[in-house]
C-alpha cells in the first residue's frame, strides 16, 4: 500500500500545484480491499490529472453498512459528488424521486450507445429513456478459484470442473485441506447458490426463477439437483471459519483451503498477493460445466447538485470513467473486465482472458442483482447463510423455503 | 419535595421554557418519529417512505420469517440471562468491594474499565479470544489438551452465550458502581444491628439491604434493559449474526431490513413490535415509579 | 455518599466501623482477596490480549497464542494504525478522525449535559402541569433502538437546515443522551434537601437564580458522573457519526471501523487491535482518572429515586 500511497500523494501534490481552481468532488464507494483500492485509485490519478481533486469517501464494511450511509446523504440534502452503487435495482426509488442527475446528455454526446458493451449495462442505467448512471465495470460470480498448491499437497490433479472438485475433497481434507473456503457474511452464502443455478442448471433456469419468478421451476426437480451440490458444498466448507471473502480467498491463495466459489474480484486479491494465474492458482469460469459469466458490475452515480462548478466535476468525472485508457487501468487493478468491447487489454492475465473471450462469445446472463430487488436478495442471504451454516435444514426444507421466497419477491 | 409545587404562572413559565428542548425532544422525536414509523409500517415503503397502504401485510410477513422468530428467541435469552447476571455479578462484586478492602480504587477502576469501550472494541476483542484457531481453544490445546473444544461463534447452539460473555465483560462494572454507591448508603448503623441480633450476613443482604436499595435497582434496570433492547454493535462486531443466523437480534433484522434489503416497510413494522413491547413493559411501571404523586 | 472516601482511607487501619478485627492472612482475607485478584485477571484480559498483540509482528500472531507475551516487541503496528492505515486511498490511519472526534465530542459533551441538568431540575423542583408525562416519554425514548430513528432524524434535520453539520451532530448527541442523564439529573436534584430550595424562595430567587445559585454550585459529583459517561457514549459513537457527518468530519471511530473492516490480504490484528486501544485512550483515560468522583456521583445520583 505504500506504493499506492506514494502515488496518490504525489498526484494530489502535483494538482495542487497546477490547478488552483480546482473542484473538490467528494466520491463515497465501499471497495477497501487491497486490489479494489489500488484499482479506485486509478480513477483518482486520472481525475486529479483534469485539475479536479477526488476526496475520497471511503466506508469499509461492504454495501450493507455504506449505502445506508450514501442513501441518508442524498434525502438529508447533503449529498456527495459521485457515489458507487451496483446498478440494477437498487437506486430505482431515488431516481424516480428525482435525485440522481441525469447524464443522457453526455452519454448521447459521446456515443456511450455505441461503446457499451454487452448493451445490458446500459440498460440496467436507464429508467425511462433516460441514463442515470456511468457503468465502470462488469463483473461476473460465475468462478471457481482453486489452489494448485493445495491439489499438489493432497497428490491429486487440480480439477477441471465441479464434480471433480467435489470428488477430490475427501483426499483433500486428509491431506489437512479445507475443500471449500466460504465466509460468513450472508451475501457470500446465497452468491455460491445463484453461482449453482446458473452453471448446473443453466442460465435459462436462473433467470425463469429470478427475472419471471417462476415457482413451478423454482420447485421443479432442475433447483432440486442444484440443492443436492449445495448439500455437497455445505460438507466441503466445513472448517473455514472466517468472516470477510477476501479472508476466504487468502484461504485459496496460501493453500489451506482447496477452492473458493467467488466473482472474479478475487482475482485482484491473487494479483496483490503476487500469485500468477495458471502457475500458483487455476480459474474455472462457469465452475467448469458451463461457460457462462453474469453481467453485473459496479455503476457511478451523481446526485443532483446545485453549484455549477460541482456539476461540472461531475461530467468529467462521468466521461472520463469510461474512457478508454482509464478502463484499462482500472479494470486491470480490480480484476473486472471494461465495460467497452473496443479496448485493449494485451496485459490481461489468463483468467481475464478467458472472461473476455466468453463476454465476446455472449455468454452472458444478466446479474442477479438486475433480477431481483433488494429485498428479495435479503431474504435469499438469511436462507441461505443459514442453510449452508447449519446441517439439520435439508435440502427439501430449504427448497420449500427457497420457492416461498421467489413466490413473494417483485 | 413534598407539596410544593409552585403555582404562580410566570414561575411556571421560566421552568417551561427550560423544559423546551426536553418538551420538543419528547415530542417531535419520541413520540412524532415513534408514530411516524408505525404509520409507515403499514405501507410498503421500500426505499424511501411513500403512502402505500398495505394493511397488516408487513406483519404477517414479519411473523411468517424464521430470522425473526430466532432474533426474538435470542433477544428472550440474551435478555433475561444478560438481565440477571449483570444484576447478580454486579451486587456480588459491589458486595465484596464493600469489604472494606486494600485497593478498592485499584479493583474498582479494574472492573469498570470495560465500559469506557464501545461495543464494537468489545465484540472485537471477544471474537479474537474466543476464535478457536488463535484464542482459548488454540491456547487451551497447545498445553496439551488436545480435546479441548470451546468455540462458542462457531457454534449455533450456543453462539448467543459467546455474546453474552463479551456483554457482562462490558456492562457488569457500571451496575457494580451503582450497585456499590448504594450499598454505602446503607446505613452503617443497620449493619450493627443486624449483627447484634445474631442475623448473618447473607440474610442481612438479602432480606434487609437489597429491599432498602429498590432505588438503586431501579435506575440499574432500567440502564440494563434499554441497552439489552437495544443490542446490535456488540452482535455485528463480534458474530455478525452468525454463525448462519444462529446470533441474530431484532434491532439488526430492523437495521437490515431498512437499509440493506431497502425494505421500510417491513423494518418499521419489526421496529413497532418492538417498541410496543418495550412500552407495554415500561409505560405502566415508568407511571407508576415517576409519574405518581408519592413525592408531588 | 460521602463515606466512600473515608471508608477508603481507612480501610487499611480498621477504622471504628470495622466489622470486627482482623489479621492480614485471615482466612477471610485469603477468600476474599483471591476472588477479587481472579475476577480482576478476568476482566483485565482482554486488555492485555489487545496490548500484547499490539505489540507483536504478523507472524509472531499467526504462529503464537495469543495470550503468549511479545517475544520482539514492536511498535510498528500503532504507528500504522495512527498514521498509516489505509481505507481506499485515504492511508493516514486514525490520525485524521482525532481532531474530529474532538471537535464533535466537545460541544456535544458541554450541549447535552447543560439542558439535561435544567431538564432535571426543572422536573425536580419546579414541577408542572405534564411535566412527568413528558419524563416518562423520555425514559420510553431510552428504549428505542437508535436505527429505528435514523430516517426520520434525517428528515428532520434536514427540514431545519443543519443536516451534514457540526450542529445537526450535537443536535442529535443532546437528544439522545438526554433520557439517561435527565434521569440521572432529576435524582440528584430530589434529593437536596428541600429547606435550601425553600429558604431561597423566600428571599426571592427565581428559577435561574436557585439554579445557578445554589443547585450548580452543589452539584459536582452528578456532573462528573454526566460528563464521564457523555464523553464516553459520544467518543464511541459509530452510528451517528457515519450517518449525520461527512468524510471530512468523520470521528476516529468511523476510522477505526473503516482500518478493522477493510482487510487487505489477511487481517492485521495487531494494527486492529493498536488502532482499538488507541481510539479508546480517551475515555480509557477519563475513567482512570476520575474513577473515585464517578462513584461517588452515581451513589449522590441513582440512589435515591
Amino acid at each position: 500500500m505504500k506504493a499506492l500511497r506514494a502515488i496518490f500523494a504525489a498526484t494530489t501534490a502535483l494538482c495542487a500545484a497546477t490547478a488552483a481552481n480546482a473542484t473538490d468532488l467528494e466520491v463515497t464507494h465501499w471497495w477497501t480491499s487491497g486490489g479494489e483500492a489500488a484499482a479506485v485509485a486509478e480513477f483518482a490519478k486520472a481525475f486529479n490529472a483534469t485539475g479536479n481533486n477526488w476526496v475520497d469517501g471511503a466506508i469499509a464494511g461492504g454495501g450493507g453498512t455504506a449505502r445506508p450511509v450514501m442513501v441518508s446523504r442524498i434525502i438529508g440534502g447533503d449529498p456527495m459528488g459521485a457515489t458507487q452503487f451496483n446498478h440494477g435495482r437498487q437506486t430505482e426509488e431515488l431516481i424516480e424521486a428525482g435525485l440522481m442527475r441525469d447524464l443522457t446528455d453526455i452519454a448521447e454526446a459521446e456515443g456511450w450507445k455505441d461503446i457499451i458493451n454487452p448493451p445490458s449495462l446500459l440498460d440496467s442505467c436507464t429508467v425511462d429513456g433516460r441514463i442515470y448512471c456511468v457503468p465502470v465495470n462488469i463483473h461476473s460470480w460465475q468462478w471457481l478459484w482453486l489452489s494448485n498448491a493445495a491439489f499438489e499437497k493432497a497428490g491429486i490433479p487440480v480439477p477441471n470442473n465441479w464434480d471433480e472438485f467435489v470428488a477430490a475433497a475427501p483426499k483433500l481434507e486428509e491431506a489437512g485441506v479445507v475443500p471449500l473456503a466460504l465466509g460468513q457474511q450472508p451475501w457470500q452464502n446465497s452468491g455460491l447458490f445463484n453461482v449453482l443455478i446458473a452453471t448446473l442448471a443453466g442460465p435459462e433456469t436462473l433467470i425463469q426463477v429470478y427475472g419471471e419468478k417462476d415457482v413451478e421451476v423454482a420447485a421443479g426437480p432442475k433447483i432440486e439437483r442444484v440443492f443436492k451440490a449445495a448439500e455437497d458444498a455445505r460438507r466441503m466448507r466445513k472448517g473455514s471459519n472466517v468472516q470477510d471473502w477476501n479472508q476466504a480467498t487468502n484461504l485459496v491463495i496460501t493453500g489451506q483451503a482447496g477452492g473458493q466459489i467467488m466473482g472474479d474480484w478475487a482475482q485482484g486479491e491473487f494479483q496483490v498477493a503476487g500469485q500468477v494465474a495458471g502457475e500458483d492458482y487455476t480459474c474455472l469460469p462457469g465452475l467448469g460445466v458451463n461457460e457462462v459469466i453474469s453481467t453485473g458490475g459496479d455503476a457511478f452515480y451523481f446526485p443532483v447538485v446545485d453549484d455549477p462548478e460541482v456539476q461540472k466535476a461531475q461530467d468529467q468525472l462521468a466521461s472520463l470513467m469510461v474512457s478508454p485508457a482509464v478502463q484499462v487501468a482500472f479494470n486491470l487493478k480490480k480484476g473486472s473486465l471494461p465495460v467497452r468491447g473496443d479496448v485493449d487489454l494485451a496485459t490481461a492475465n489468463d483468467c481475464m482472458k478467458k472472461g473476455l473471450k466468453i463476454l465476446a462469445s455472449g455468454n452472458t446472463l444478466p446479474d442477479v442483482n438486475q433480477l431481483n430487488t433488494e429485498d428479495t436478495n435479503t431474504q435469499l442471504n438469511d436462507l441461505f447463510v443459514e442453510f449452508f451454516n447449519d446441517e439439520s435444514i435439508t435440502a427439501e426444507d430449504a427448497q420449500a423455503r427457497f420457492v416461498d421466497i421467489v413466490a413473494q419477491g417483485d | 419535595m413534598a407539596n410544593d409545587k409552585p403555582f404562580q404562572p410566570f414561575r411556571n413559565l421560566n421552568a417551561k421554557i427550560a423544559s423546551i428542548p426536553m418538551i420538543l425532544t419528547a415530542l417531535v422525536i419520541f413520540v412524532g418519529c415513534t408514530l411516524w414509523t408505525i404509520f409507515y409500517s403499514f405501507t410498503k415503503s421500500k426505499l424511501l417512505p411513500k403512502l402505500d397502504f398495505v394493511g397488516f401485510d408487513q406483519y404477517e410477513r414479519l411473523w411468517g420469517t424464521r430470522r425473526w422468530l430466532v432474533s426474538i428467541e435470542n433477544l428472550l435469552i440474551y435478555g433475561s440471562l444478560s438481565l440477571i447476571f449483570s444484576l447478580l455479578i454486579g451486587f456480588l462484586l459491589a458486595a465484596l468491594l464493600d469489604q472494606k478492602i486494600r485497593f478498592e480504587d485499584t479493583f474498582r477502576t479494574i472492573l469498570l474499565y470495560p465500559f469506557a469501550l464501545s461495543f464494537i472494541v468489545t465484540g472485537l476483542v471477544w471474537q479474537w479470544i474466543l476464535n478457536p484457531d488463535f484464542g482459548v481453544q488454540h491456547a487451551v490445546r497447545s498445553l496439551g489438551w488436545e480435546s479441548f473444544n470451546f468455540d462458542p461463534l462457531y457454534n449455533a447452539n450456543i453462539v448467543i452465550y459467546g455474546v453474552l460473555i463479551a456483554g457482562l465483560w462490558q456492562g457488569t462494572g457500571l451496575v457494580m458502581c451503582l450497585m456499590l454507591a448504594g450499598l454505602r448508603g446503607i446505613d452503617e448503623d443497620i449493619w450493627k444491628a443486624a449483627r447484634v441480633d445474631g442475623i448473618p450476613m447473607w440474610k442481612t443482604y438479602l432480606f434487609i439491604v437489597i429491599p432498602m436499595m429498590r432505588p438503586v435497582f431501579i435506575t440499574t434496570i432500567v440502564i440494563i434493559t434499554s441497552g439489552i433492547v437495544r443490542v446490535y454493535d456488540l452482535i455485528v462486531a463480534q458474530t455478525g449474526g452468525g454463525p448462519g443466523i444462529a446470533s441474530e437480534v431484532p434491532a439488526k433484522y430492523v437495521y437490515d431490513y431498512m437499509f440493506q434489503s431497502q425494505n421500510l416497510g417491513q423494518g418499521f413494522a419489526a421496529s413497532s413490535i418492538m417498541l410496543l413491547t418495550v412500552a407495554i413493559i415500561v409505560i405502566p411501571w415508568a407511571y407508576l415509579e415517576f409519574g405518581g404523586k408519592r413525592r408531588g | 455518599m460521602a463515606d466512600s472516601q473515608v471508608l477508603t482511607d481507612t480501610a487499611a487501619v480498621t477504622g471504628p466501623f470495622g466489622r470486627r478485627p482482623k489479621p492480614i492472612f485471615s482466612r477471610r482475607n485469603i477468600m476474599l482477596y483471591g476472588t477479587l485478584i481472579v475476577i480482576a485477571v478476568y476482566y483485565l484480559l482482554p486488555l492485555y490480549v489487545m496490548v500484547v498483540t499490539s505489540l507483536k509482528g504478523m507472524p509472531e500472531i499467526r504462529l503464537g497464542n495469543i495470550f503468549a507475551p511479545p517475544v520482539e516487541i514492536t511498535f510498528e503496528p500503532w504507528v500504522k494504525a495512527w498514521s498509516e492505515a489505509c481505507t481506499g486511498l485515504n492511508c493516514d490511519g486514525l490520525s485524521r478522525g482525532f481532531w474530529n472526534s474532538v471537535r464533535i465530542t466537545v460541544p456535544s459533551v458541554i450541549i447535552s449535559i447543560a439542558i439535561a441538568s435544567v431538564n432535571g431540575y426543572a422536573l425536580a423542583n419546579w414541577r408542572f402541569r405534564g411535566s412527568e408525562v413528558f419524563f416518562t416519554i423520555l425514559i420510553f425514548g431510552s428504549f428505542i433502538p437508535y436505527q429505528v430513528m435514523i430516517y426520520p432524524i434525517v428528515i428532520v434535520l434536514r427540514e431545519i437546515g443543519v443536516y451534514g453539520s457540526l450542529t445537526g451532530l450535537v443536535i442529535v448527541h443532546t437528544i439522545f443522551g438526554m433520557p439517561i442523564l435527565t434521569l440521572l439529573f432529576r435524582n440528584y436534584f430530589v434529593s437536596v434537601p428541600e429547606e435550601l430550595f425553600k429558604a431561597a424562595r423566600v428571599d426571592g430567587a427565581g428559577f435561574w437564580g436557585i439554579y445557578f445559585q445554589i443547585m450548580l454550585p452543589m452539584s459536582l459529583p452528578i456532573f462528573v458522573v454526566a460528563i464521564i459517561l457523555q464523553i464516553t457514549g459520544i467518543w464511541n459513537d459509530f452510528l451517528f457519526g457515519v450517518v449525520y457527518t461527512k468524510p471530512d468530519t468523520y470521528p476516529m471511530t468511523v476510522q477505526l471501523n473503516n482500518i478493522v473492516n477493510s482487510v487487505q490480504g489477511v487481517k492485521e490484528y495487531n494494527v486492529n487491535m493498536a488502532a482499538t486501544i488507541i481510539t479508546g485512550l480517551v475515555p480509557l483515560t477519563v475513567y482512570f482518572l476520575s474513577g473515585k468522583l464517578f462513584v461517588r456521583g452515581i451513589a449522590a445520583g441513582a440512589v435515591k429515586g
